[in-house]
């Protein structure tokens, strides 16, 4: 994180030595393009912080006792619902793998944990319009799908 | 222009009322806190874990995208991340997106600027898809908790399919004439 102050530091430098209004012009291009956005932002805040209040428990009691392939789906649907930071999520699916959930439960919630927002619509929407957003969305469930049948078959816990 | 005016003025009354709903959320979030309402405690260290990184990522994310934006000119990106480019530009973009900080939340208008400069859509669908993928902090604490192996199947599957998908979806959208949003 330091090293996008040291990057934003040394671009803002070497744009003043070349140009100073043009430097001036950066900053408020993207003080105007933050300040329009920013309510979006903040209200994706305010649902991040409702989402993750149940999300932990409904992992661990759904994902941690289900049949393999029921357990799949609960951890693609799960994941693409909620949103973690990796701190948290990653410990999170230590502990399910040390209480025996197969990788592929794993796999498929973590996968489309990263992949899928569904709470980040409303930001995402802005920028790349709706259409785009849904259709992105779906086909990374359709990859987050296929990585978790790869998953299972790899370490050997399916077998078709 | 009459339509446009009463867009632009709904989008007013609607970021009013973001800023309404925030403002009564933290309300909320410090009330708890005096009173000792355990469920809005835990709701405020949720809100403090993404609110931090934001508050430390968004501003200076976006003064490099007004850099970007003023400086590099189009002709750049088209040549590196435009239609013509071929495979270059999903590489490109893959690693883009492994050194962008703080995920999807800065590659959205990343990709925006993008593609205003001439990059195509298979290479922002790539780019932010991956953003998300392969952010190298991320793939390495996932490595030490699930193993190796686990990260290098899942990065190793997911950019094909991502790149893939990222062209088939391009092809979509240009039959379909579609423009990303812009002024935002």
């Amino acid at each position: 994180m330091q090293a996008l102050y040291v990057i934003m530091a040394i671009l803002l430098i070497i744009s003043f030595f070349f140009d100073r209004e043009k430097t001036i012009k950066s900053i408020n291009r993207g003080k105007n393009k933050f300040m329009k956005i920013l309510p979006g932002y903040l209200k994706l805040l305010v649902i991040i912080s409702l989402v993750l209040l149940f999300s932990e428990d409904l992992i661990v009691e759904y994902l941690g006792n289900q049949n393999i392939i029921l357990g799949s789906i609960m951890g693609l649907i799960i994941g693409s619902i909620t949103m973690m930071p990796g701190f948290i999520a990653y410990p999170l699916a230590g502990v399910l793998l040390s209480r025996g959930v197969s990788f592929m439960v794993i796999a498929a919630f973590v996968t489309t944990l990263k992949m899928v927002g569904i709470v980040t619509y409303p930001v995402e929407k802005e920028y790349m319009g709706a259409k785009a957003t849904i259709y992105r969305n779906i086909a990374s469930l359709i990859i987050a799908a296929i990585i978790t049948i790869s998953m299972g078959l790899f370490y050997g816990e399916v077998l078709f | 222009m009459e339509r446009c005016y009463s867009k632009m003025k709904k989008k007013k009354t609607n970021n009013t009322s973001n800023y309404i709903i925030f403002g009564a959320f933290i309300g909320f979030l410090i009330i708890s806190r005096i009173i000792n309402f355990e469920l809005g405690i835990e709701m405020g260290e949720n809100f403090w874990i993404f609110a931090r990184d934001m508050i430390l990522i968004l501003p200076p994310a976006f003064v490099i995208i007004g850099l970007f934006e003023i400086w590099v000119d189009r002709e750049t990106i088209e040549n590196n991340f435009g239609e013509s480019s071929g495979i270059k530009k999903h590489i490109y973009a893959i690693l883009l997106a492994a050194t962008t900080v703080g995920g999807t939340f800065v590659a959205f208008p990343v990709a925006n600027s993008l593609y205003h400069k001439g990059a195509d859509y298979s290479s922002i669908f790539t780019y932010i898809t991956s953003a998300s993928l392969v952010m190298i902090p991320m793939s390495i604490m996932e490595a030490s908790i699930l193993g190796l192996q686990f990260t290098l199947i899942r990065i190793g599957i997911s950019l094909p399919l991502v790149v893939i998908s990222s062209i088939i979806l391009a092809s979509l959208f240009q039959q379909y004439h579609y423009h990303l949003p812009s002024d935002v």
